[in-house]
């Protein structure tokens, strides 16, 4: 595994306000707008396609398990 | 090459149907042929001329008696170049082409990048020429007139195909009523339509694509300069894109995205037309010559080989025209196939030397396809999120080099790599150099009344060849392997020092070149047992392709 999921900020709180505030007073089509440009400047930063793919993969598990348990509890 | 949907009118250039006495045969003694080619377009022709001059009688049918109108497939790369040289037709196409190797890319009004394809000096050829595809294959018909081992026949069509373990039997259809002739192979070149395709009952299955382009030669005098200029958003022609190339005789081909619920009958008239470019020049000054309106698929056959009858160019494989990709991709599959077919038909080598045929060329289609589709979705972005994250790409290249980088506004054709079985793997430390699988390189030499590499190569009379950086004693060339020795005695010299640089050259090193030249293998200090293995590996004594 490549993808780093340890906690890699001292103060992960910091890191969780920076992404937010940025966020701060943007409607949600310029909030879109601007997560595009981050995801595009960070996965450059990273600069490794595995990392990236990794990184790809665990986001779009998360959305799998949420639709999966929302199906159960309708269940 | 786009499929067009309409188009004006314009000179043509005409050529005669002219009875052929294999169509007075009996159909009990047919004329048998080693090989027909069915499309006399760029590959066709250039397959043709190249089976010729490799010394085998070719048949080459075109179901039309013309040239066909229109700028087409104008960008030709080094490497079609390259090969044309070897067909003796290169320069040509580069007397009369335009030279180019900067493409600029702009944003609205604004350059966001701009990019040199051969930024070296010491190349023969060019990284591209812009040339009519009608002017390409003029000097292409013009030089098959020379060679008398082709018979081209005009207004020959193919109107059904038999099937044979070791032959197909055509039935062509012509002005004066239909023959027979049997083959032993048939290469159809016969486009992105093929009816070849159809009556082998392949599939052509792959992604369309919903926008529609619009195609215009204009005939102006311009001050642009010599590159390739890509819009995104241009003022002109607001939320879509364009392109721009210079061809030779003040014509400037212009490639305009419409949107995808255009209607073609009303976007093709030029005074629908006239206003678009007027936008994009600033002036009136231009006369149409060409307009076609064209959408395009990426797809490929599952198999270029279907017995007897061998697929290249655009009747195996299509792409977006974002790239080049097209007839310079159709152009290596004929200098690919070429040799192959020249030593089965010479029992040189075993008829599975043609499977690499399909092994090499189908994964280059596969990289083509994948390049040209990115191209192409960059440009017509499918989704909301696709446009935000293009959108975000090129507002991020105005300030760094990275989204520079991700623009995507074709990526413009290069030699694929092969990783085939044909080649021999390295067992040597190289620290540069073109790997075996990759074509050769050009560098200038001198001597012998040779100026490149690539000169030396034809004169190698397009066989096996070495090329060989001499430590002074000449190594044991195996019969009918041609030899470039760079330095030492009755070698060619290196007086730039490139070509050693560009082979990672020391004293001894000895690099095979397969008749394409495509690199087979490379040695340090070859040994006859193991320059005879590669040699027999590149031949296609080697099973499992």
């Amino acid at each position: 595994m490549a993808l780093s999921t340890s906690s890699n900020f001292a103060k992960p709180d910091d890191a969780f306000r920076a992404v937010v505030e940025a966020h701060r007073g943007l409607s949600d089509e310029q909030s879109a707008d601007l997560d595009a440009a981050l995801v595009l400047i960070l996965a450059n930063h990273i600069g490794d396609l595995d990392v990236l793919v990794e990184a790809i993969e665990l986001a779009r598990r998360r959305m799998v398990d949420a639709s999966l348990q929302a199906q159960q509890q309708q269940q | 090459m786009p499929e067009p949907v309409a188009r004006t009118p314009q000179s043509r250039t005409q050529f005669g149907y002219r009875r052929h006495a294999d169509q007075d045969r009996p159909s009990a003694s047919l004329a048998e042929h080693p090989v027909v080619v069915v499309g006399a377009g760029p590959v066709g022709l250039s397959f043709a001329i190249d089976l010729a001059q490799r010394g085998h009688g070719v048949v080459l049918l075109d179901d039309a008696d013309r040239i066909g109108e229109g700028s087409r497939a104008i960008c030709f790369s080094k490497r079609s170049l390259e090969y044309w040289d070897r067909l003796g037709t290169g320069q040509r196409m580069v007397d009369k082409g335009v030279v180019w190797s900067v493409g600029r890319i702009f944003h609205g009004e604004s350059l966001l990048y701009q990019f040199n394809l051969l930024p070296e000096d010491g190349h023969k050829r060019p990284a591209f020429i812009n040339l009519q595809q009608f002017h390409a294959e003029a000097y292409l018909v013009d030089r098959v007139q020379e060679l008398s081992a082709i018979d081209l026949r005009w207004r020959n069509k193919v109107a059904g195909l038999e099937a044979h373990n070791d032959h197909v039997v055509l039935t062509i259809e012509t002005p004066e009523g239909g023959y027979l002739m049997r083959a032993a192979y048939v290469v159809a070149c016969d486009g992105a339509r093929s009816s070849l395709r159809q009556m082998v009952g392949a599939e052509f299955a792959g992604k369309v694509f919903e926008d529609q382009f619009l195609i215009a030669d204009v005939k102006m005098t311009a001050e642009f300069p010599t590159e390739r200029w890509f819009w995104f958003d241009p003022p002109f022609h607001a939320g879509r894109s364009a392109l721009l190339h210079k061809e030779p005789d003040d014509i400037w081909r212009i490639d305009l995205q419409l949107h995808p619920d255009a209607d073609p009958a009303v976007e093709k008239r030029p005074e629908n037309v006239r206003p678009r470019i007027a936008r994009m020049l600033g002036h009136e000054k231009f006369e149409f010559e060409w307009i076609s309106l064209y959408k395009f698929q990426c797809r490929r056959m599952d198999k270029f080989i279907h017995g007897r009858v061998i697929f290249a160019g655009d009747a195996a494989h299509q792409v977006s025209p974002f790239g080049a990709r097209g007839a310079n991709s159709g152009l290596e599959d004929a200098e690919n196939l070429a040799w192959k077919l020249d030593r089965v038909l010479r029992r040189s080598s075993p008829e599975a030397l043609l499977d690499s045929y399909h092994a090499e060329r189908s994964a280059a289609a596969d990289e083509n396809i994948r390049e040209s589709t990115r191209s192409t979705d960059f440009m017509a972005p499918a989704s909301r999120q696709e446009a935000r994250l293009r959108k975000a790409v090129l507002s991020l290249a105005r300030e760094t080099e990275f989204g520079k980088r991700m623009i995507n506004g074709g990526r413009l054709s290069v030699p694929s790599i092969y990783d085939s079985s044909l080649s021999t793997a390295d067992g040597d430390t190289w620290r540069g150099g073109p790997r075996p699988g990759a074509s050769m390189l050009d560098a200038p030499v001198a001597g012998d009344g040779l100026a490149f590499l690539t000169d030396a190569f034809i004169r190698g009379r397009k066989r096996f060849t070495l090329l060989e950086f001499s430590n002074g004693a000449a190594a044991d060339a195996p019969d009918d392997v041609g030899v470039i020795r760079v330095g030492g005695e009755g070698g060619v010299s290196d007086s730039t020092g490139l070509a050693g640089t560009r082979y990672d050259a020391e004293p001894g090193t000895t690099y095979l070149l397969r008749p394409d030249g495509y690199v087979a293998a490379r040695f340090r200090h070859p040994t006859s047992s193991a320059l005879d293995a590669a040699l027999a590996r590149a031949a296609g004594f080697n099973r499992g392709f």
